[in-house]
């Protein structure tokens, strides 16, 4: 099972790099673009044996204590809902 | 009078706090590998700065983890003496030992350069023998130092009187313009609530002799070898 975390900074906190990449397609001439934010995305091959849900508290403990800094940061976690029984 | 200077994959500045200690301050200093879960018989512990796992995740994230870490919070638990540099000042942050985190620089570029920070706090006992308001000249060399709490923190270092070094102007004038970095009320370095431990993006020991363009960084290694010296005494 493959699950997904994103973590971004968090609405309050300041983005260069964010910034710095909406103003080069801004430069480029894209149109109708607002903001754009840059995060981080990470994938985790889960071993079968886990559930869903074990799964979910596991990757909500990983993001808060390793992969966000919940000072800057939030996060969200992507589990697939349980394939059916084969 | 003991030191340790942790050095982690990836630190850089470990001989400059190790050559600072031994030949500056003339005193017994240590390379204590990172992979150790135990620290010996030190005074006063050294986090350098330097990239520590190449700052994956975020700088000083990873370092977190390493075994020697563990043994560095029981150490500060007990009043040990613990000065972060720089990445130091990042894994400090990064461990809880100080709060808040340190974030991109404002301007996006890594800054190398010499900086004024001003001593905002002379009760630790790492800047006990500047005088309040001294202007320091010290290099940085960061691309994460733009220092960020929430208001709540912010408001408590402030009540605690615990930002120890704000960026300034020449004369010694807090402004946006003489905040290289975007670090929020300009702070280059807090200390925690009991005062052992200090937090701080400017590099001290690259400041220590006249031959390196400043020696302003050498008080902050005599007032602990002070304070050190009259506690072995004592």
């Amino acid at each position: 099972m493959k699950a997904t975390v994103h973590v971004t900074l968090k609405r309050s906190v300041l983005d260069p790099q964010g910034q710095a990449i909406h103003h080069a397609v801004r430069t480029l001439g894209y149109e109708g673009i607002r903001e754009i934010r840059q995060g981080k995305y990470f994938e985790i091959e889960l071993e079968d044996a886990i559930s869903p849900e074990r799964a979910r508290a596991l990757l909500e403990q990983l993001a808060r204590d390793v992969l966000a800094n919940p000072v800057l940061e939030e996060y969200w976690v992507e589990v697939p809902v349980q394939e059916e029984e084969r | 009078m003991k030191f340790g200077v942790v050095v982690f994959p990836g630190s850089n500045c470990d001989h400059d706090a190790y050559h600072v200690i031994s030949k500056v301050l003339g005193q017994p200093v240590d390379f204590i590998w990172h992979g150790q879960a135990t620290l010996g018989e030190y005074d006063a512990v050294i986090l350098p700065g330097g990239f520590s796992y190449g700052d994956y995740l975020r700088a000083g994230a990873l370092a977190r983890f390493s075994p020697i870490m563990g043994a560095v919070r029981e150490f500060a638990a007990r009043g040990g003496f613990v000065l972060g540099i720089c990445n130091g000042f990042q894994i400090l942050c990064e461990s809880g030992l100080l709060p808040g985190a340190l974030m991109r620089n404002r301007g996006r570029r890594f800054l190398c350069q010499f900086v004024h920070v001003r001593v905002e706090a002379t009760d630790t006992p790492f800047t006990h023998l500047y005088r309040g308001g001294q202007v320091l000249y010290l290099p940085i060399a960061h691309g994460e130092g733009n220092y960020y709490c929430d208001p709540e923190t912010l408001a408590e270092l402030r009540n605690e009187r615990r930002i120890v070094f704000r960026y300034c102007d020449a004369e010694g004038n807090v402004t946006e313009a003489a905040n290289p970095n975007g670090s929020l009320d300009n702070i280059a370095g807090i200390c925690n609530r009991e005062r052992n431990v200090l937090g701080m993006m400017p590099h001290p020991e690259r400041a220590s002799e006249e031959i390196l363009g400043s020696s302003d960084g050498r008080l902050l290694f005599h007032s602990l070898a002070l304070v050190l010296a009259a506690m072995t005494r004592g």
